[in-house]
């Protein structure tokens, strides 16, 4: 009975561990504010993410200071002003996935995304349908969501605020590669 | 009781697991992004191009056009015949252009001795946070000024004597998002000057800085030291200067006091003829406007 129980806790242990992690450095988040007045466009080419595909989780970390904005004072009022990157460098999400994605056949696959956006030192649940690529070795995923700045404690002066979206599209592709 | 510990032993170390799975995957991100670190420039040193009347180490991004109005009434000290200094002024319009991030190139006119000044600044580094980092930001700003003002009498003023050359090294540092510092040593190669006793060549050095109050407004002030024997036919000062500053999307606002009247470095530099203590003090106000002229600047964002 021992041995047995044994065996079952190292298989436990051995099962959870065992997971299929795709990476990349390069990921592209991008958001997008239009108004009558102004559109905002932003990109980020430098955002870290992951899938582990074997427990369905996935996280991205981005540095909010990589933004690059088609102004230049667009780039340093979101930097100073809105985010405030000095206090708050990074933004994350870490969540789970539903859906089923067949590693061993390439094909898109739909899913759910569930987790918590992490920003401006506020963290909040974000659900948002999104697909999986997989392509070989790689699983790309991307996802549209939309999120409220006010929501992110990020507040915007009446004067200004007919410049910026109620909401914002936030655009993700994450071109993953299977962690060797 | 050992078969029921070793259950409760599995099915710690399994909610253990479940539990901090989710946050495994960006602990991995986060060491990830924190050993592959790399220097930021920073960014926003100061708002604007000038402190109060003299340049600050920033220029016009790559694109962008900044439409400048630099004015300032009379003398505080004028009395109340002259509405305490508000019945005079003087203005200068500029525009600065950024051809590169690093490179811009200005021209202006002032009323004041109807003056032309035309400058170019280069960016020699950037300061940046992050693990190796470059301490300071450098700028190299040259340039010229003409003033057309006609003098009857003195024809003999062609356009060589009416020129003035301005080279300045400008050094400056974000100490915080709340406080920036900048330290300019300057020379002026004025082609005539008033008398033998005074120096076609002039050195100065001049501190400024910003202090923001909140996200939106700062106070910003510089200094000007004139070194000694340079300037000796004319009664000159250092000039003070002080500006409350007030951002609001592409403009920047400042209300100004200076005992400077011109705007431009000759005349501020060595022609300050004002002293704060005797009340020589110029009231007045600068507003940028950013324009973004160029579709290059545009073309390296794709959404």
């Amino acid at each position: 009975m021992k041995k047995i129980l044994l065996f079952l806790l190292l298989l436990m242990v051995y099962c959870c561990s065992y997971s299929q992690v795709y990476l990349t450095r390069t990921a592209y988040v991008g958001f997008f504010s239009k108004t009558p007045a102004e559109d905002i466009k932003a990109v980020n080419n430098q955002v870290y993410a992951a899938v582990d595909a074997g427990k369905k989780n996935l996280a991205f970390s981005l540095l909010l200071k990589g933004f690059t904005f088609t102004k230049e004072l667009m780039q340093e009022h979101f930097n100073e002003n809105y985010v405030e990157s000095d206090k708050y460098p990074k933004a994350s999400f870490s969540g789970t996935y539903t859906g089923d994605v067949d590693l061993t056949k390439n094909g898109v696959y739909n899913v759910t995304v569930q987790g918590n956006l992490t920003l401006h030192n506020i963290t909040k649940a974000i659900t948002t349908p999104a697909t999986l690529e997989v392509k070989d070795t790689h699983l790309i995923g991307t996802a549209t969501f939309k999120a409220k700045p006010e929501d992110f404690n990020i507040t915007i002066p009446s004067l200004v605020r007919g410049k910026i979206a109620q909401e914002i599209t936030v655009n993700i592709n994450a071109d993953c590669t299977l962690k060797q | 009781m050992k078969q029921r510990l070793l259950f409760l032993f599995v099915v710690i170390i399994t909610a253990n697991r479940l539990q901090a799975q989710d946050s495994t995957l960006l602990n991995m991100l986060s060491d990830s992004m924190q050993a592959n670190e790399k220097p930021m420039p920073v960014r926003g040193t100061f708002k604007g191009l000038y402190i109060v009347n003299m340049k600050t180490v920033e220029s016009s991004a790559r694109g962008a056009l900044n439409f400048l109005i630099m004015h300032r009434f009379g003398r505080l000290n004028d009395g109340a015949y002259n509405f305490f200094g508000l019945d005079n002024a003087s203005i200068r319009l500029g525009l600065d252009y950024g051809i590169t991030d690093r490179l811009a190139i200005g021209i202006g006119r002032s009323s004041l001795e109807k003056t032309f000044d035309a400058y170019f600044k280069y960016r020699l580094l950037w300061q940046t946070d992050g693990s190796e980092r470059v301490p300071l930001s450098l700028s190299v700003s040259s340039g010229l000024t003409n003033y057309t003002l006609k003098f009857p009498d003195k024809t003999y003023l062609n356009a060589r004597y009416r020129t003035t050359y301005v080279t300045q090294l400008i050094a400056a540092r974000k100490f915080s998002s709340a406080l920036s510092l900048q330290l300019v040593p300057m020379w002026l190669h004025y082609n005539l000057v008033p008398t033998v006793n005074d120096k076609n060549d002039v050195f100065a050095l001049n501190a400024g800085g910003r202090m923001k109050l909140t996200k939106r407004m700062s106070i910003s002030a510089e200094y000007n030291y004139l070194l000694p024997d340079q300037v000796n036919s004319i009664d000159v000062h250092n000039a003070i200067s002080l500006a409350w500053e007030i951002e609001t999307g592409g403009h920047v606002f400042q209300l100004v006091f200076s005992n400077a009247q011109g705007m431009t470095e000759p005349q501020v530099i060595a022609r300050t003829a004002g002293e704060w203590g005797d009340g020589d003090v110029y009231f007045g106000f600068n507003i940028s406007r950013v324009f973004n002229i160029s579709h290059k600047a545009k073309k390296s964002v794709t959404y």
